[in-house]
């Protein structure tokens, strides 16, 4: 870039709005985005590129679709099972639960300190996975926690005789709810912004109850932003690791725990079947992010 | 009106409950060290410990260096971007939102197999090299939260024209980048810097997969051989992430103060 | 009793009352604006005809039945909203059913009405047309025959043209009017474009901080304002200090005029304002008139606007382009000719 001086500022000026022109110029501009594109390539795009070129070789490196065929084994078809029924339902209550939050928040006629109260509240939540948080639901419904001991003392219900673990499907949901719900209620309140006052006047004063406002007009014009937010719930819980190692160790068969285990320690005996299991899991991430855009793209050609 | 008030007032309580219980059942937990009375022998024994100082020191190292490598990269992109090429804003946003499209047990492991001892760029051959590639990988990580803080206060301003006014008083580009932009965007960049510390301070996957002594893989092996030290863990690690995040407040607030 | 009845309305939020005591009644089919500065109250009032802010005191009936506390479905009124507030997931044809849709009228008496009202409004070919796919004046028009999709007893229109360019703005407040008239519906228009209130309404309530300032037809108004206020905010108006001679004159800058009316009461020697339109002031070639000197011109093509200093003060009027004239040039000391009748003496407030 150097330090050129400006000896004639107007034709700087005019190069600056319009297209950059054929030769030297063309590309020097071109320059300034090289260090990003380099940086990308070597640490986000060409590791990934050779995870998935990786999932279609054999060992000596030819070409084939046994590792794919490989993801069939019965122990992986379970571990990828268990991790889509934990993200679903981990996305699916988040988004419930997150959208009746957003909605208070936004349009509940509460007093002014709430919603940035929740919203500051939602962004450190969102943020506080991993390991801390595993051990913040050990200490409130593991053997010892607090509510469990307080469901027993209280109400002599004696949650672990119900069968309950936290190392389970349902533990593991509850624990991804706590960033789900905060992350939903980020995610929506834009979106909820973006319902205009004036729709459910317009619908109250030609009759409407507030229920028929919901069902004719914001849900339909929120479902796009609701659906695409869970979407991306969705990613988030398939995605996480630490939450459930660190709940878990490596006792329940979920992906992530499952590829943590392969690259550890090629617990699978085959380098080519991890790579398969990775692609497995961009492609899931991969579909429902693309899902995601394609369905904040018809949000927004309605709310402008 | 009252009813939906009401209505309101319990999704509230709802969430309040489910987020702040845990909180309570931690804290409470973590003062239980000591049979029969509370104390805060579970902070002192954790704080005290010496693998705690050297794993949390060097995760704050990192998390610097992230920033500052982040930060640098992240910057001068998006400005070029907005100035020089409008049309690649789709592009370089698309794959600043990759980290958030592939998981992050997937890149670590594309690193592992891209810079192993057999590869051409070894990196994980020394503990240097190894702490390199940490870096960087964290820098993937936090590439959607820089980019759209340092991009959005980009937006805020009007680059072009305040890009125009610096050179026509005869600043060269850098001195425009450091001396004009750069201050119109520090509480975005600001903002983006914390919430990276929030992201990599306690990250476990990738450190705990390329061998390095973070934070995130110590806080694990505490979980997995104590009791009630790794509630206190949680909760230092939930003071910092709040602390993190309230700092963004607050510069969020000052500039809007300021203004 | 009149259609629309309202008696002792006020509102406050907190501390701050935004309306006070305001009466007002409106006859069945009549076109009343409502015209003033942003923050005067006029959307408070019209919001709380609607329904959807709840009246501090006060009460409002619509054809002799009290609505005060009823919610907005119950009061059968049709609003328009300066950001027309169309459903965009509806299509037009759909939006403009909405109403009938929720009181459940017949398949084919919705199909109908919906085309009735498409005709109306000059759209009949974008029933299908999704609200995003509109212009402004076209979206502004399906919220109309929305509102008055469900024969609503009174019409609020909400500064429906605020958000359109001028052009349209003109056409479309002549459809309105017509519209208005063809249906006979009882219509509320809230504007704070003096224009737009003088061409469109029956009666112009002029508002100034929660109060009404004056309420005339548009002559009345633009011809008599009462006080500073409505003839500061209703036209371009020069207003000027005079000194009171006796019931029939007063002095401008020391020179004698006659007035018409409006001294009677004045003392001698007492300082009132006067206020003279810009167009009802010629430039005499007599030796009659007041005399000053031009200070600046400027050509509005069809209208020719010349500032004129008198001693300290300046009279600004109004004369229309002629081929024939040439418009002064600044210096040049001219003589202003108007009508006793035309110098208004303004009360106070």
């Amino acid at each position: 870039m150097g330090s050129e001086t400006t000896g004639a500022p107007v034709e700087r000026t005019a190069a600056q709005g319009g297209r950059p022109s054929p030769g030297r110029g063309f590309s020097l501009t071109w320059l300034g985005v090289v260090p990003f594109f380099v940086f990308a390539t070597l640490f986000l795009i060409a590791p990934t590129g050779l995870l998935v070129v990786g999932a279609f070789q054999t060992a000596d490196g030819s070409f084939t679709l046994a590792n794919l065929a490989g993801l069939l084994h019965p122990s992986i078809v379970a571990a990828y099972v268990i991790s889509l029924e934990i993200s679903a339902a981990s996305a699916l209550g988040g988004a419930v639960i997150g959208f009746f939050l957003a909605r208070a928040i936004v349009s509940g006629g509460l007093p002014g300190w709430v919603r940035p109260t929740v919203t500051t509240f939602s962004g450190v939540a969102s943020n506080f996975a991993g390991v801390p948080l595993a051990f913040a639901f050990l200490a409130t419904l593991g053997r010892t926690g607090l509510v469990t001991w307080a469901l027993m003392e209280w109400f002599g219900f004696n949650l672990y005789a119900t069968g309950f673990k936290l190392l389970s499907f349902l533990g593991l949901t509850l624990t991804y709810l706590y960033f789900q719900i905060p992350l939903m209620v980020l995610i929506l309140t834009p979106a909820l912004e973006g319902l205009k006052k004036e729709w459910g006047e317009a619908a109250s004063i030609l009759g409407a109850s507030s229920l028929q406002y919901w069902r004719m007009v914001a849900l339909p014009v929120l479902w796009p932003s609701l659906l695409g937010a869970t979407l991306l719930l969705f990613a988030n819980a398939f995605g996480a690791v630490a939450t459930a190692y660190a709940l878990t160790g490596s006792s329940l068969n979920i992906v992530t725990i499952l590829l943590y285990a392969q690259i550890r320690g090629d617990v699978l005996h085959d380098q080519n079947l991890g790579y398969a299991l990775a692609l497995g899991m961009i492609v899931i991430t991969g579909g429902a992010n693309v899902g995601y855009i394609w369905l904040r793209g018809r949000a927004e050609r309605w709310v402008k | 009106m009252k009813r939906s008030t009401l209505g309101s007032w319990i999704s509230v309580a709802i969430g309040a409950v489910y987020f702040l219980l845990p909180l309570i059942a931690t804290f409470e937990f973590s003062l239980r060290l000591k049979r029969g009375v509370y104390s805060f022998e579970a902070y002192r024994i954790v704080l005290t410990d010496p693998s705690f100082q050297a794993s949390f020191l060097y995760s704050v190292v990192l998390a610097l260096a992230t920033i500052v490598v982040g930060a640098v990269i992240v910057v001068p992109t998006a400005y070029w971007v907005r100035l020089k090429l409008p049309k690649m804003r789709p592009v370089v946003e698309f794959v600043t939102l990759l980290p958030l499209v592939v998981p992050a047990i997937v890149i670590v492991f594309g690193h592992l197999r891209m810079y192993n001892s057999q590869s051409i760029l070894p990196l994980t051959d020394s503990s240097f090299g190894t702490d390199l590639l940490l870096t960087f990988g964290y820098v993937t990580l936090s590439l959607p939260y820089m980019y759209r803080s340092v991009d959005t206060a980009l937006a805020a301003i009007d680059v072009a024209t305040l890009t125009e006014a610096a050179e026509s008083l005869g600043a060269s580009r850098t001195a425009t980048l450091t001396r004009v932009i750069f201050p119109n965007i520090r509480a975005g960049l600001l903002s983006g810097a914390f919430l990276t510390f929030a992201i990599v301070i306690g990250e476990f996957t990738f450190a705990s997969l390329l061998n390095r002594p973070a934070f995130g893989p110590y806080l694990q092996l505490v979980g997995a051989n104590r009791a009630y030290e790794p509630a206190a863990l949680a909760i230092i690690a939930f003071v910092v992430t709040w602390a993190s995040l309230g700092l963004i407040q607050v510069f969020g607030a000052a500039r809007k103060g300021s203004k | 009793m009149s259609f629309i009845d309202i008696t002792g309305l006020k509102k406050a939020f907190g501390p701050v009352t935004v309306v006070h005591d305001f009466d007002l009644g409106i006859e069945k089919g009549e076109f009343v604006s409502f015209l003033g500065p942003s923050g005067c109250g006029k959307t408070t009032i019209l919001r709380m005809i609607a329904g959807f802010e709840a009246a501090s005191a006060g009460r409002i009936a619509i054809d002799g039945r009290e609505v005060t506390r009823l919610p907005p479905a119950k009061r059968d009124v049709g609003m328009v909203f300066q950001s027309y507030a169309l459903f965009p997931n509806m299509t037009v044809g759909e939006n403009i059913a909405f109403g009938l849709r929720i009181a459940k009228k017949s398949a084919a008496e919705i199909r109908e009405r919906v085309a009735e009202m498409l005709a109306i409004i000059k759209l009949p070919d974008l029933a299908d047309r999704y609200p995003w796919q509109l212009s402004g004046g076209q979206q502004q028009r399906v919220a109309l025959a929305r509102a008055i999709a469900v024969r609503p007893q009174v019409l609020l229109l909400d500064e429906p043209l605020s958000a359109l360019d001028a052009k349209i703005r003109v056409s479309l407040r002549e459809e309105i009017r017509a519209l208005q008239r063809d249906l006979g519906i009882t219509t509320i228009f809230v504007t704070h474009d003096q224009e737009e209130a003088l061409s469109m309404s029956d009666r112009i309530v002029v508002m100034n901080e929660g109060r009404a300032a004056q309420v005339g037809t548009p002559f009345e108004v633009y011809t008599w304002p009462k006080n500073r206020f409505v003839a500061s905010f209703v036209g371009t108006l020069n207003l000027l200090d005079g000194v009171v001679v006796d019931e029939g004159r007063l002095t401008l800058d020391g020179r004698e005029v006659t007035v018409g009316r409006g001294l009677a009461g004045r003392r001698a020697g007492e300082t009132v304002t006067v206020a003279l339109r810009p167009e009802a002031v010629t430039l005499g070639a007599t030796a009659t008139g007041l005399p000053g000197t031009v200070e600046a011109v400027s050509f509005l093509g069809a209208v020719v606007r010349v500032k004129v200093r008198l001693d300290t003060q300046v009279v600004t009027l109004d004369a229309f382009n002629q081929t024939t004239q040439r418009p002064p040039e600044p210096g040049t000391a001219v003589r202003l000719v108007f009508g006793a009748e035309d110098l208004l003496v303004l009360g106070e407030g």
